[in-house]
């Protein structure tokens, strides 16, 4: 426990580095991931704007790289990593790593909930003249709005899982704290505490995420 | 808004009919082969009326009216609304046209991310009007629908015919000369039903937007359509004028139809019930509009002897007029019995020897109207 409070301010730091890790990631999987999600879910058979061809090639790339895990997915993507962020470790590095895999989870997760949107109030859309986009932005993503905020909060639990593990590869972060103070020193107070923190955080953003979710249902 | 205060001048005044189809076709793939949903339609919509699409599911109705919005592209055909060959535009120019066309739905489909109030106003901001005008005409449209102290509730607050209703001020938002109505009234009770039919008959009356209702209750056309088209399978088989329609079908499909809201020629499962207990010919009636109808009936009969009596049927009332049909048996010589069926003939009443084939049976009709299906219009 002496060696934890002699640790402090590593400790802060640390869950500041995975608090930036974390949105930035949410920020950027987040925008990616809708445009990749709703791309695939308009151009399906019989949607807004069917299109066989970009719909397979968008469906294949989701599923070439959903499968490869995440650890192993950061290690492939070492030399783009480098040509984007100019590193390969820290909380830089790691933001990159996590926003370009979720972004594909996140693709998953709007098209189901987009899917599920009612197509009678998209052919009525149509049938005011609204164009594609216009309809995208104003009625697709709001109709949807209430189960994309929840399938987001549980990207976020995910993005704080990926961000615990981008510590192996020197992200910093709550999860490089709790292998470099607890888990390689024996510190099992350490891992202990770490662990609890991110628990902490799941929860509140779980949370905020249902709370929002019930507004936009209004229920 | 002009059209919830001021009749709209029959658009100018035209004769030309607002929608024109010609020889219009529309086929899916589907796995088992290609579906035809539409074959072969010409139809057309007349200025100011309201025309009746009836069909059982299946029929292509759907199909029909969203290839007068060009939802759907037809396979082949031409589709006109008002100047546009729609058939012709691009996509772009087509989501023009659509937003001079209303729509309404079975299922509404209001957004439900909106409330009433930013559900009749969305075609508005799509058509670029602005606030405070926007927020002018919304309240107007509300108002003429009824619904304005329900302005800033959400769709799933309001009841089936509430719903209806803002889809109603929703598609009449932009002033649009056509409304097209997808079985707009499937999904409510009777009395709701009767509701949103009267507020279709005033947008229709007080605004004059032409309409066109898609239903398979005949009772919705009944109440308010000015001429009917029956469909069947993807065909136009009968289409007319509503009276016309109702007092004298002349396809199975049309029959059906008008057996189901009027006593017409008993079905074929009647005529057999019948058989069971009355021995004579039986003979049915078409009923004609005005006084002595079946007086003179029972005159000819009775004139030759034979004896008569009303076994089935009904008179109903039309667009002021009577509809309906009655079936006699009459007993008595076949010979007197055929003098009397002759007697109708010449004197211009339809009568039909009810054999129990469908379609058989004509022994007087005064031969006019028999080119009626398909050829009108």
């Amino acid at each position: 426990m002496d060696e934890f409070i002699a640790n402090l301010p590593t400790f802060w730091a640390a869950i500041g580095q995975t608090l930036i890790m974390v949105f930035v990631s949410l920020v950027v999987a987040g925008v990616l991931g809708l445009v990749i999600g709703v791309g695939l879910c308009v151009t399906r058979e019989g949607a807004l704007l069917p299109n066989r061809p970009v719909h397979l090639v968008l469906n294949v790339i989701v599923n070439i790289v959903r499968p490869i895990p995440f650890v192993i997915f950061l290690a492939a993507i070492t030399p783009l990593t480098l040509a984007v962020v100019h590193t390969t470790i820290g909380v830089g590095a790691a933001s990159f790593g996590i926003s370009l895999a979720a972004a594909f989870a996140v693709a998953r997760i709007v098209e189901q909930n987009l899917v599920a949107v009612d197509p009678g109030v998209i052919e009525a859309a149509r049938a005011m003249g609204a164009p594609p986009v216009r309809i995208i932005l104003t009625v697709l993503i709001p109709e949807g709005i209430g189960p994309l905020i929840l399938g987001y909060s549980f990207v976020f639990v995910g993005l704080v899982d990926m961000s615990a593990q981008a510590g192996l590869i020197g992200g910093g972060g709550l999860g490089d704290f709790a292998i470099t103070y607890g888990v390689q020193r024996y510190n099992w107070p350490i891992v202990y505490i770490t662990v609890a923190v991110i628990i902490v955080l799941v929860q509140l953003g779980q949370f905020a995420g249902n709370a929002l979710a019930r507004r936009a249902l209004r229920r | 808004m002009s059209a919830a205060t001021a009749p709209r001048e029959a658009s100018a005044g035209s004769t030309a009919p607002l929608v024109r189809l010609l020889n219009v076709s529309k086929t899916f793939p589907a796995p088992s082969g290609a579906v035809t949903a539409v074959d072969d339609v010409s139809l057309e919509v007349r200025r100011g009326e309201i025309l009746g699409v009836i069909g059982y599911s299946g029929a292509g109705k759907s199909t029909l009216v969203r290839l007068i919005n060009a939802l759907e592209r037809p396979t082949s055909g031409r589709v006109f609304v008002g100047d546009d060959e729609l058939t012709a535009l691009s996509e772009k120019e087509l989501r023009r046209v659509r937003r001079e066309i209303g729509m309404i739905f079975q299922q509404f489909n209001l957004l439900r991310s909106r409330t009433v109030a930013g559900n009749v106003a969305y075609p508005l901001a799509l058509a670029g009007v602005r606030q405070p005008e926007r927020d002018r005409r919304v309240a107007r449209l509300l108002d003429f629908v009824g619904l304005l102290e329900r302005a800033h509730s959400y769709p799933e607050q309001l009841s089936g015919g509430q719903k209806q209703r803002v889809g109603i001020a929703r598609a009449l938002a932009v002033d649009p000369p056509l409304l097209l109505a997808d079985e707009a009234t499937s999904a409510l009770d009777p009395e709701t039903t009767a509701d949103v039919l009267a507020l279709l008959k005033r947008v229709n009356r007080e605004l004059g937007v032409t309409i066109v209702v898609i239903t398979h209750e005949m009772e919705a056309i009944r109440s308010i359509a000015d001429r009917v088209a029956v469909m069947d399978a993807g065909r136009i088989v009968e289409h007319g004028e509503l009276y016309d329609v109702f007092s004298r079908p002349r396809t199975p499909a049309a029959a059906r139809f008008v057996r189901t809201v009027l006593r017409d020629r008993p079905s074929p499962q009647t005529i057999a019930r019948l058989r069971e207990s009355h021995a004579g010919r039986l003979v049915t009636v078409r009923v004609q509009d005005g006084r002595g109808f079946t007086a003179a009936v029972t005159r000819a009969f009775a004139s030759r002897g034979v004896e008569n009596e009303v076994v089935f049927g009904g008179i109903s009332e039309l667009q002021n007029r009577s509809v309906g049909a009655l079936t006699y048996e009459l007993r008595g010589a076949d010979a007197a019995v055929d003098a009397a069926l002759a007697d109708l003939a010449a004197q211009g009443i339809e009568a039909f020897e009810e054999t129990g084939e469908p379609g058989a049976g004509v022994v007087a009709s005064p031969g006019h109207g028999s080119t009626r299906a398909g050829g009108e219009g």
